[in-house]
């Protein structure tokens, strides 16, 4: 009882985050909003045993990926979303076509399962140190594969956004401050 | 002797078992949050005023003297008045993120205490991989600064987040490798698990803590040192330098909020001091073994005393250091240090079946010599190495 309140609270929130995270018009806020509904993700999956995966999911989806995207946010293009773009426009087609096939793929392969056939599967519950073992005998090779690629990927990135040169632009914009009418205007209100 | 150390085991299984037999769970984790509040929170408040009277002893004043006997009821007048100040938003700044950066700063440092072993059997949650789920929880704060900084709409005070979030990422790869030889030797995850493999005695008497070992010792230091400045303290307080950036990300807060801050930054302090305690001095272990009839909470308790002792006097000694200086020193010593770490902690590993006379003896030289050659090279060259620095301004 209290663990389905539990979630359904988590699903609506996470849910609710993620349709913020799109429909937003400032990019920081949606950037927020995501990290909400990574964390709302991170409470799911623990509440179904997956104890590693959802504090890896917290460790690396709210702790880096969502400081991530806030700074990539803030270093390239400023935080407000330009007036032209909106928020839906007809280029969402072609985005929809290709989220619509990714989830039918996700879901048939899930539905065609073996596992799904199995009526009332045990309570698969990995202890963290059997998924540490598997990591490091039968699955050491993807792993290090893994490792590899995203640290070409860390250098790639930090070599294509370095700029050396001296009298470059500052980089972080902020919003410029109200001027004294705005605030008057305010006041007056 | 176990009476006294199990009292307040017993204690919360009285009380839980007052409620009806369904609620008992619950009642029995209600307990458990509102025993670590309450402990937390009135360590919080001496903290404060102890803090300010050691301070005030180490530079030569008083400090707080007027409030109660020695000044002692500072905190409650501290709080009388946080909660009486007028709460200030800013016009232009974001409303709901300038209101809920507060919490979402506060609410998982509580969250990381849950699993911290403070006595003998007095753990709020025994998880699997609780060192993970403290990790984990205590990123989220990162977060929180930037939430802080950007809803403000204040140029220090996204300047302040934004050194504090450069602070705190880097300062979490040191954090994090320096637990690891922990982990590696005592082969478990769980922080209660790891407070149990650090009982025993050694030959010489000596309690068989991590710390007295060379990747111990060394671990031990890395993580105080990463442990102030993710707490965000003197010498690593750049964040909220007030000489450079007024408060940094907290100077657009006010009354409740600003005391929600303050108290998120020393709770950070206190489940990190803990973590401290619990995986290089033995968690609630004696130190000695004619002392083992003494409560494992006292044990606990009085080294969480003395480490949150040398982070004081640690803020009263050193000046603050420059950004660049900072990020520095964590990349190019803390973070190879925590690496060659491994490597000594895994030699004491695999020379831990060495049985000729004096292999301690040989151990202890060979792992203090594997991490003390890079300290002194790294230290060394990093002194007056570094590139003149490139100033540029915000907009």
């Amino acid at each position: 009882m209290l663990s389905e309140l539990t979630f359904y609270f988590f699903a609506a929130l996470t849910l609710a985050a993620a349709v913020a995270a799109m429909s937003m018009r400032n990019l920081v806020r949606c950037a927020l909003c995501a990290a909400a509904a990574f964390g709302g993700l991170a409470v799911i999956y623990v509440q179904l045993d997956a104890e590693f995966a959802g504090f890896v999911q917290f460790l690396v989806y709210v702790g880096a990926v969502a400081i991530l995207i806030v700074f990539a946010v803030l270093l390239t293009r400023g935080e407000e979303i330009e007036s032209g773009l909106a928020p839906v426009s007809s280029r969402w087609v072609g985005g929809f076509a290709a989220a619509a096939i990714v989830l039918a793929a996700i879901v048939g392969s899930v539905l065609s399962s073996p596992s799904l056939n199995h009526a009332a599967a045990p309570a698969a519950s990995a202890p963290v140190k059997q998924i540490g073992r598997e990591l490091m005998t039968g699955f050491v090779l993807p792993l290090e594969t893994v490792g590899l690629l995203l640290t070409a990927a860390l250098l790639g990135a930090v070599v294509i956004a370095m700029r050396d040169d001296a009298g470059a632009e500052p980089v972080i914009r902020i919003r410029t401050p109200l001027v004294k009418e705005e605030f008057d205007e305010a006041l007056t209100k | 002797m176990n009476a006294a150390d199990q009292i307040f085991v017993s204690l919360q299984h009285w009380l839980a078992g007052l409620a009806p037999a369904t609620f008992q769970p619950l009642v029995a984790m209600v307990l458990n949050i509102v025993g670590i509040m309450t402990v937390f929170g009135g360590c919080f408040a001496l903290t404060t005023v102890m803090e300010r009277k050691i301070l005030g002893r180490m530079q030569n004043r008083f400090g707080p003297n007027r409030t109660g006997p020695f000044g002692l009821l500072q905190p409650l007048a501290d709080a009388v008045k946080m909660l009486t100040k007028e709460d200030i938003v800013p016009f232009p700044a974001d409303q709901a993120l300038h209101f809920l950066a507060p919490l979402v700063l506060t609410v998982p440092v509580w969250l990381a205490f849950s699993v911290l072993p403070f006595g003998r059997n007095m753990t709020a949650v025994e998880l699997d991989a609780g060192i993970l789920f403290f990790f984990a929880i205590s990123s989220g704060s990162e977060l929180a600064v930037f939430m802080a900084g950007w809803a403000s709409h204040n140029k220090y005070s996204l300047l302040g987040a934004m050194r504090g979030i450069a602070q705190m990422i880097s300062y979490e790869v040191p954090l994090v490798l320096s637990t690891v030889p922990v982990l590696m030797i005592a082969g478990s995850l769980s922080l209660v698990d790891i407070a149990a493999a650090q009982s025993g005695w050694l030959a010489a008497g000596l309690p068989r803590w991590n710390v007295f070992t060379p990747w111990g010792l060394a671990a031990f230091g890395l993580f105080l040192v990463a442990a102030t400045a993710e707490s965000n303290r003197s010498p690593f307080d750049l964040p909220e330098g007030e000489s450079e950036l007024i408060a940094g990300y907290l100077t657009e807060y006010s009354g409740f909020k600003y005391a929600l801050f303050f108290l998120g930054e020393y709770l950070g302090l206190f489940a990190a001091t803990g973590l401290g305690v619990t995986l290089f001095l033995g968690g609630w272990g004696a130190p000695l073994k004619a002392l083992g009839w003494v409560p494992s909470w006292i044990w606990f308790g009085a080294k969480f005393a003395v480490l949150i002792f040398l982070f004081i006097w640690t803020r009263a000694t050193l000046p603050r250091l420059r950004l660049d200086q900072l990020l520095a020193f964590a990349w190019r010593f803390l973070v190879p240090l925590a690496l060659v770490n491994l490597v000594v902690a895994a030699g004491w590993h695999w020379t831990g079946a060495w049985t000729f006379a004096s292999a301690l003896e040989i151990r202890w030289f060979l792992g203090a010599v594997i991490i003390g050659f890079p300290y002194f090279w790294l230290g060394r060259g990093l002194r007056g190495r570094l590139p003149e620095r490139a100033y540029s301004y915000a907009e």
